[in-house]
């Protein structure tokens, strides 16, 4: 690839004085005798108008003016720590002893009133461009390289020469491919650029393959030879085919995701409706205590001790577990146990108690949302492929299918486990072995319920943390285990994946709406063809 | 089995109505009876609406009680009658009935959603009382009972189109909104307007989801793909609260921020803000008539005087807030100008009165029954508050028949003799002509 002459010549002036701005103390000196340093008192002067036009002009004059000074500048913009005061008109920046002349860096005496220099969308752009510009330089490799993909970003023809120069002392292997590429997305909506160095731009971008690769490709302008333009569309055409491609995956994956937060919400009441018969509509209620417990959890954490906070959910899990369990227990000892075997009256009791339970909490915690925050290792994302996965849903996967193996395996496992099989399958006969069934009913009850609590510190992550919380779990978690099977936890592990993956599949296609509608239609249809759901289980606990 | 559960809970969720609303009935300030002027105040304490509309029943018994304090109306002391409608739009209408009925309230001030202003609208008409409705809402209405605090879609939506377009150069649109009236006619608004803007069709996404709608993920990467066609892209959201929160986290989690794609919001206020982790959302705008962030004398004032009655100095207030004590203070002048509380005389009274409002102008009631207010736009901070980026000069007078689209573009509301209308077709001539 060839630089034509003509840019070089273009970009003259400026690269003198970026030479002088990143060749480090000496040559700084050595230019400062032959010619003074950049004088940037002209865009300083721009911001203290506190416009926004302004103010993008002379972020534009600082980004090329080789001056020393200007990286700090944009810096305190971008950090609102840039202030200005009307009389005089002048720009100073905060630091932590006062304010400080952002020329020579030194305290300012008597300091005037001062209000931050104003920042919107557009400011905050022309920041990361002008950052660009300044750090394409930087000695710090890492730096460099953020520093190209923003300029590559904004696709500012501006920043050209300056990539230009950059690209050319380049030695990281890495960052260098970083500087083509950027060079490569500015350069293929410029216009005036011959065929043959857009072409390679095209074929440099169109390897990315990603979504942002497709804007940058639609960038070529009308006036662009037709051979560039066929490169163009071909390019286009191959990367949407294998977008489209990489999107089904994707939607799996969404699917997966809604999978598991049903899973989460359901799996308790796979318990409580599931295996005790018990309709609960309080179960949502205990999610929603579970999100509450971790809102409190991480309040004290605040206030106590805020360096334990990426732990916030770890610490939560447990005392969720413990609080809503005993809530599920008493709940159990105080209502439930007087109305097994009337399923009307069971129902009309837990939602009442739902009720009260959603009250008492809008009373002693306001109706308000609550803020819940994400732990450091719950956000950002990554990317496999064309495939961008979150941290926060991975780890809500992870989870539930951890509670589900817990719980697989306390019922398999445990003494208390094969004890609550025992009084499902047979009352009276597990009453006659010895077991305690009153003792065993409030345990089922309580560990459905403290399950639930769990699910809501993981659900405390993705929605609001506000009374309304459990309403809107309930009824797809019946959907979930009606669907799955009544008494059957694979059921509900199967049934929650295959609702989730439908609903994320039909959703691309029929909109959020008629997607969730579609999705009710084909439960009913299927719920009509097989009542007893995807794993009937057989026995006598489903006929009594 | 469904049918079962859902009358189940009807059954049950009237019985814990009723007993709420006992509860409540203990709260109304005692005074003799025949000293005071009934006020009534017709808000969801409970059920899903209690998250905002909580706020405007402690917003007007504030009110009441510092115009007690300076002394009252026409010599007389104001009392707070508080119901609580549980989000529950027929109860809504039993509500008004018992306020204007049994409670013989001078005014009601009342209703978050369109559908429970629906609900109430035939009470308030057939029982001759008054009704201020402070939320920005979808327009298309104008009712002789009813006084309109909140905006009409060109006092928000439209003005918030107008600054995306000339200062982030937007050139591609989602309108993504909660599946009910307001988004649905605010985009029909908007859709046109953009039209008539120049804006090709395959330039703007409309997305609509259910309440309370959780999963964002395929919505947000939608909206991703449709942003990455080299245009500049906003979102124009209408979500209704309860799915802000969720989007918003999901738009975080994907990575896209407000230099890439920024979401302009007419439901997200200071209250809706304060459950969520505000720092990747810094630069998403808003366009309301109020921000708390507004720097006035008369601002500082209200926010403070707000925070020592609820004893919470970290109480943030909101839009909604504003329309309300606008109301509110329209009101008690009104009823000074007419003398008297009787509704007759107080409705024709109110058009043309102006109060202060908080940013710093007058608003006035105009003949159509809404209010002249100015339009503001957002940014959010990091702190969960506004950085005002953007003022009309004036005020803008609401449009409540909006002229973009077809079956309203003719109708004007004038409720002054001669005209009384609030659906006058120019065309005909004709009161009551094509509306809806």
């Amino acid at each position: 690839m060839t630089f034509s002459a003509r840019l070089r010549r273009l970009a003259g002036g400026l690269l003198l004085t970026l030479f002088a701005f990143c060749a480090g103390p000496g040559t700084e000196q050595a230019m400062a005798q032959g010619s003074s340093a950049p004088d940037i008192s002209a865009p300083l002067a721009q911001l203290a108008n506190d416009n926004y036009g302004d103010t993008e002009a002379a972020l534009g004059a600082l980004a090329l003016s080789g001056s020393p000074a200007a990286a700090g500048v944009v810096a305190a913009l971008a950090d609102g720590k840039l202030v200005f005061s009307t009389s005089p008109r002048q720009v100073y920046i905060r630091g932590d002893a006062g304010l400080i002349d952002p020329l020579t860096m030194q305290p300012v005496a008597d300091a005037p009133a001062v209000k931050p220099v104003r920042v919107n969308n557009r400011i905050r752009r022309a920041i990361d461009a002008a950052n660009g510009a300044l750090s394409l330089v930087s000695p710090d490799p890492a730096k460099r390289m953020e520093a190209a993909n923003a300029v590559g970003r904004s696709r500012d023809e501006a920043a050209l020469p300056a990539l230009d120069v950059a690209l050319a002392k380049e030695a990281d292997p890495k960052v260098k491919s970083a500087m083509t590429l950027a060079r490569a997305s500015i350069v293929i909506g410029k216009e005036g650029i011959s065929p043959a160095e857009r072409i390679a731009a095209v074929d440099l971008v169109a390897a990315e393959g990603n979504q942002e690769a497709l804007a940058i490709l639609r960038s070529v302008p009308a006036s662009a030879a037709p051979e560039v333009k066929q490169a163009a569309a071909a390019a286009i055409d191959a990367i949407e085919r294998n977008l489209a491609m990489w999107s089904m995956a994707q939607n799996v994956w969404y699917g997966l995701s809604l999978g598991s937060v049903l899973l989460l919400a359901a799996i308790g009441l796979a318990i409580t409706f599931g295996v005790m018969g018990v309709i609960n509509m309080a179960h949502g209620e205990m999610v929603m205590l579970g999100a509450y417990t971790t809102f409190v959890v991480q309040e004290l954490i605040r206030t106590y001790n805020p360096a334990l906070f990426d732990l916030s959910l770890i610490i939560a899990i447990p005392l969720a577990f413990v609080f809503t369990g005993l809530i599920g227990i008493i709940i159990e000892r105080t209502v439930i146990r007087f109305l097994y075997g009337r399923a009307l009256e069971t129902l009309l009791a837990t939602w009442g108690i739902s009720l009260i339970l959603q009250q008492a909490i809008r009373t002693l915690f306001g109706p308000t949302n609550r803020e819940v925050g994400a732990p450091s290792w719950m956000s950002g994302s990554f990317e496999i492929g064309q495939l961008s996965i979150t941290y926060g849903r991975l780890w809500i996967i992870v989870f539930a299918i951890l509670v589900f193996v817990a719980l697989l395996a306390t019922l398999r496992l445990t003494r208390i486990g094969l004890e609550m099989r025992a009084v499902t399958q047979n009352r009276r006969m597990a009453a006659s072995m010895g077991i305690r069934t009153n003792w065993v009913d409030a345990a089922t009850f309580g560990l459905g319920s403290g399950i639930a609590g769990m699910a809501g510190v993981a659900l405390s992550q993705i929605d609001n943390v506000s009374p309304n919380l459990g309403q809107s779990y309930i009824i797809d978690s019946f959907l979930v285990v009606v669907f799955g099977g009544v008494g059957n936890l694979w059921g509900t592990l199967v049934g929650a994946m295959s609702l989730g993956v439908a609903n994320k599949l039909l959703e691309p296609y029929a909109g959020a709406v008629l997607g969730k509608i579609a999705l009710l239609v084909i439960v009913i249809l299927f719920i009509q063809k097989r009542p007893r759901g995807l794993f009937a289980l057989k026995g006598r606990s489903i006929e009594a | 089995m469904l049918n079962l559960f859902s009358q189940a809970r009807h059954a049950a969720r009237r019985v814990a109505v009723g007993a709420a609303a006992l509860a409540l009935a203990g709260t109304a300030i005692p005074a003799s009876a025949q000293e005071t002027i009934k006020v009534g105040v017709l808000h969801s304490l409970s059920g899903t609406m209690a998250i905002s509309e909580t706020t405007l029943k402690d917003t007007v018994l504030f009110m009441v009680q510092e115009q007690n304090a300076a002394g009252g109306v026409l010599g007389k002391k104001l009392e707070a009658v508080v119901v609580d409608p549980a989000s529950n739009w027929p109860l809504f209408a039993e509500k008004a009935r018992e306020l204007i009925a049994k409670e013989k309230v001078a005014v009601v001030f009342g209703c978050w959603t369109s559908v429970s202003r629906k609900s109430v609208l035939p009470v308030f008409k057939e029982l001759n009382s008054i009704l201020f409705y402070p939320v920005q809402y979808e327009g298309e209405e104008s009712e002789r009972n009813v006084f309109y605090t909140g905006a009409a879609p060109n006092q928000q939506a439209i003005p918030a189109v107008d600054y995306l377009m000339a200062n982030e150069g937007v050139k591609r649109w989602v309108l993504a909104g909660t599946d009910y009236v307001y988004p649905r006619t605010t985009n029909k608004i908007l859709e046109a307007y953009l039209k008539s803007k120049g804006v090709p069709a395959e330039d703007i996404m409309i997305n609509y989801t259910p309440f309370g709608h959780s999963d964002w993920q395929t919505i947000v990467a939608d909206i991703k793909k449709f942003g990455s066609a080299g245009k500049k892209t906003a979102v124009v959201s209408t979500i209704n609260g309860d799915a802000n929160v969720p989007f918003y986290k999901e738009l975080g989690n994907q990575g896209i921020k407000a230099t890439d794609i920024p979401v302009v919001a007419f439901s997200v206020g200071e209250e809706e803000l304060a459950g969520i982790d505000t720092k990747p959302l810094v630069g998403h705008l808003a366009a309301w008539n109020y921000f708390q962030s507004v720097d006035t004398p008369e601002n500082k004032d209200f926010i403070a005087k707000w925070r020592a009655y609820t004893k919470n100095d970290k109480r943030v207030t909101n839009d909604p807030m504003e329309a309300t004590v606008i109301g509110f203070n329209m009101w008690v002048k009104a009823v000074e100008k007419a003398g008297t509380t009787d509704p007759d005389a107080v409705i024709p009274a109110l058009i043309g009165v102006a109060v202060p409002n908080l940013s710093g102008g007058f608003s006035a009631m105009m003949p159509n029954h809404h209010i002249t207010k100015p339009v503001l736009i957002g940014e959010i901070k990091d702190d969960g508050q506004f950085d005002i980026v953007e003022q009309t000069p004036g005020l803008i007078v609401a449009e409540e028949w909006s002229p973009y689209l077809e079956g309203s573009k003719d109708l004007i509301a004038d409720w002054r003799s001669p005209m009384n209308c609030g659906n006058f077709n120019v065309k005909t001539g004709k009161c009551g002509g094509a509306g809806k």
